[in-house]
């Protein structure tokens, strides 16, 4: 007798809900990138789907495989298959992903050992964008100016919407999260000079208006790729065939 | 030429091509994929008048180009940016025989640029003194991502690269224009950095380098490079089209590379067939950043858009403009270390 799959269908959609497309920084469920989830006797299969059939394969990697690696921590799931569909290397990523191969077995000689530096270059233009976020809506809510920044700590703006959502990046790329931290600190934590300070939130606004302009335009594309066969909705689309329910 | 309330503009399309994608030019199915990509380009941000149908858009011959850019599309001057993507389609993607046989029937419109591919060493390096020599070159089109055997791409300031980049200084094409955008088929090496525009831009001071697709998407490091190299440009190709489906985008856009790069090193480029230039240039001229957004941004003034529109690509082909066609100013200049914005904020 095979292991049943005891794990609920909110379990898997929620595990998916951790990976995100590290360019655009947002969950590829919210993205509409999750296809289909389906569970059956044996365990899960996962499809997805991305605005292009020439999306970049290094980033198609990287969500495939953390889509894999993050179903494998759900509490009885049985056996994960996560298959990626319509892309020009859907083959040769979804054969890679069923052996366990890693990117440069999947990919072979010109692909380097591991993606970590190139999901690290996004973390920390994550980061950027947040941090100047909570800063821009910072000084609109009180009406300082950009030379008070060098002084703010975390305790100041813990009240901000995007602070959150700051304090998330932060931890990600390795930063304090102490109330007493300095906010506008470089990817490695050490504070800037206050007259550096105006250019640097500058082009951290350029990295935040590029950041949401791709994830217009990765949106808009999905949708034009997808919705006349199956309509772009919030949630996946869940088939749960399994002979035995599971509350 | 365009006119609105009186003000005219001089309109230099920087980026068109002539493609056959049909189902008998296709290779494989990689060629299918492309051209249902670039379809699904043209249908997200497209007007619902100006949709083409997809037998249409998978070829649609010299006649109808003439009469889309010349006719209807108000341009002047059009540059054919070569794609070859010899490894999807039987004779190339841009159907480069034909696009240069219509510059020599058409002179005074159009300027064809080649492209090259350093992957190819000696062998094509003799090719391109050929191709400079027979086709009269001003400028080029790289596509650093175009996959070759089994490199999926290369680096500008690779050796043979850079041996390249000197022979077109010797051949006298200036414009090396790079597509640093929207992917084809990248690797590691990463069709999207724009890091080595960057080192061969200081190295090569005696070429220009646009930067098509203004670095999308990757627009901040595309911009944080323009600002400190004096011979970079940016072209607008697939960054125009958001401003019509998502207007508070493009003024992000287009106040940012205003900001950063300044109002003479920007180009416009319809990128046709992928959209058609009437519609871009009738936009783009009534095309105003929102008010609610011009504490961020200044507002863009008629001078800026001649510059834009063709006045800048102009400079970089040596193309006459009529006087009363100029913007004021010096357009397309060279030797701006810091672009406009940016050098108040820069301290000294």
């Amino acid at each position: 007798m095979t292991t049943l799959a005891l794990c609920s269908p909110v379990d898997v959609v929620e595990a998916l809900a951790t990976v995100t497309d590290p360019e655009l920084d947002e969950p590829i469920t919210d993205l509409g990138f999750v296809r289909s989830v389906t569970l059956d006797d044996d365990g899960v299969e996962v499809h997805l789907r991305l605005p292009t059939a020439f999306c970049s394969p290094n980033f198609a990697y990287l969500m495939a495989s953390d889509s894999l690696d993050a179903l494998r921590l759900v509490e009885g799931i049985g056996k994960v298959r996560v298959l990626l569909d319509d892309h020009h290397d859907s083959a040769k990523i979804n054969i890679g992903l069923a052996a366990d191969a890693g990117y440069r077995g999947t990919f072979g000689s010109e692909a380097e050992d591991s993606l970590e530096e190139l999901r690290s270059v996004f973390l920390r233009k994550a980061h950027l964008a947040a941090m100047e976020r909570s800063i821009t809506a910072h000084l609109a809510q009180t009406g300082e100016g950009v030379e008070r920044i060098h002084t703010l700590t975390l305790r100041d703006i813990r009240s901000e919407r995007h602070t959150t959502a700051l304090l998330r990046r932060r931890s990600a790329i390795g930063l304090s999260i102490c109330p007493n931290s300095r906010v506008f600190v470089d990817e490695h934590g050490r504070s800037v000079a206050p007259e550096a300070i105006p250019l640097k939130l500058r082009f951290a606004k350029s990295v935040r208006i590029s950041i949401e302009g791709n994830s217009h335009f990765c949106r808009g594309l999905l949708a034009t790729r997808y919705d006349d066969t199956e309509p772009i909705g919030a949630s996946p689309r869940i088939n749960d065939i399994r002979t035995r329910r599971f509350p | 030429m365009y006119e609105k309330n009186g003000d005219k503009y001089f309109i230099v399309d920087g980026h068109v091509h002539l493609w056959d994608a049909r189902e008998k030019n296709q290779k494989n199915i990689h060629g299918k994929q492309f051209i249902d990509c670039f379809y699904d380009y043209h249908k997200n941000l497209s007007p619902e008048s100006e949709l083409w149908d997809y037998e249409t858009y998978q070829y649609y011959g010299e006649d109808r180009l003439y009469k889309d850019l010349f006719v209807d599309g108000y341009v002047d001057h059009a540059i054919f940016q070569a794609t070859l993507l010899s490894d999807f389609y039987h004779t190339g993607f841009g159907q480069t025989e034909d696009a240069f046989a219509l510059t020599q029937k058409h002179s005074d419109k159009l300027t064809y640029n080649h492209a090259y591919d350093p992957r190819f060493e000696e062998a094509g390096l003799e090719q391109l003194r050929k191709d400079a020599d027979r086709m009269n070159l001003q400028g080029v089109k790289l596509y650093t991502a175009e996959w070759h055997g089994d490199s999926r791409g290369y680096k500008l300031d690779e050796p043979w690269s850079r041996r390249y980049l000197e022979e077109c200084i010797k051949l006298g094409i200036k414009n090396i224009h790079v597509h640093k955008g929207p992917t084809i088929r990248p690797l590691d090496r990463d069709a999207f950095d724009v890091a080595d525009v960057d080192k061969v831009a200081t190295d090569y001071l005696d070429l220009r380098f646009v930067v098509e697709h203004v670095g999308l998407p990757r627009l901040e490091d595309f911009c944080w490079i323009a600002t400190q190299e004096s011979n970079v440009y940016g072209g607008l190709a697939v960054a125009l089209p958001f401003i019509h489906t998502r207007p508070r985008y493009f003024a992000q856009i287009i106040g940012e590379l205003l900001y950063w790069l300044g109002e003479d090193k920007i180009l416009f480029g319809s990128d046709y067939a992928l959209w058609t230039p009437k519609w871009l240039i009738e936009q783009f001229v009534d095309f105003q950043i929102p008010e609610d957004m011009q504490s961020e941004y200044a507002p863009i003034t008629v001078d800026q858009k001649r510059k834009i529109l063709g006045a800048n690509a102009a400079a970089l082909y040596g193309i006459d403009i009529p006087a009363e066609l100029r913007p004021a100013g010096n357009p397309g200049q060279e030797g701006v270390e810091v672009a406009a914005g940016a050098k108040e904020a820069v301290p000294s």
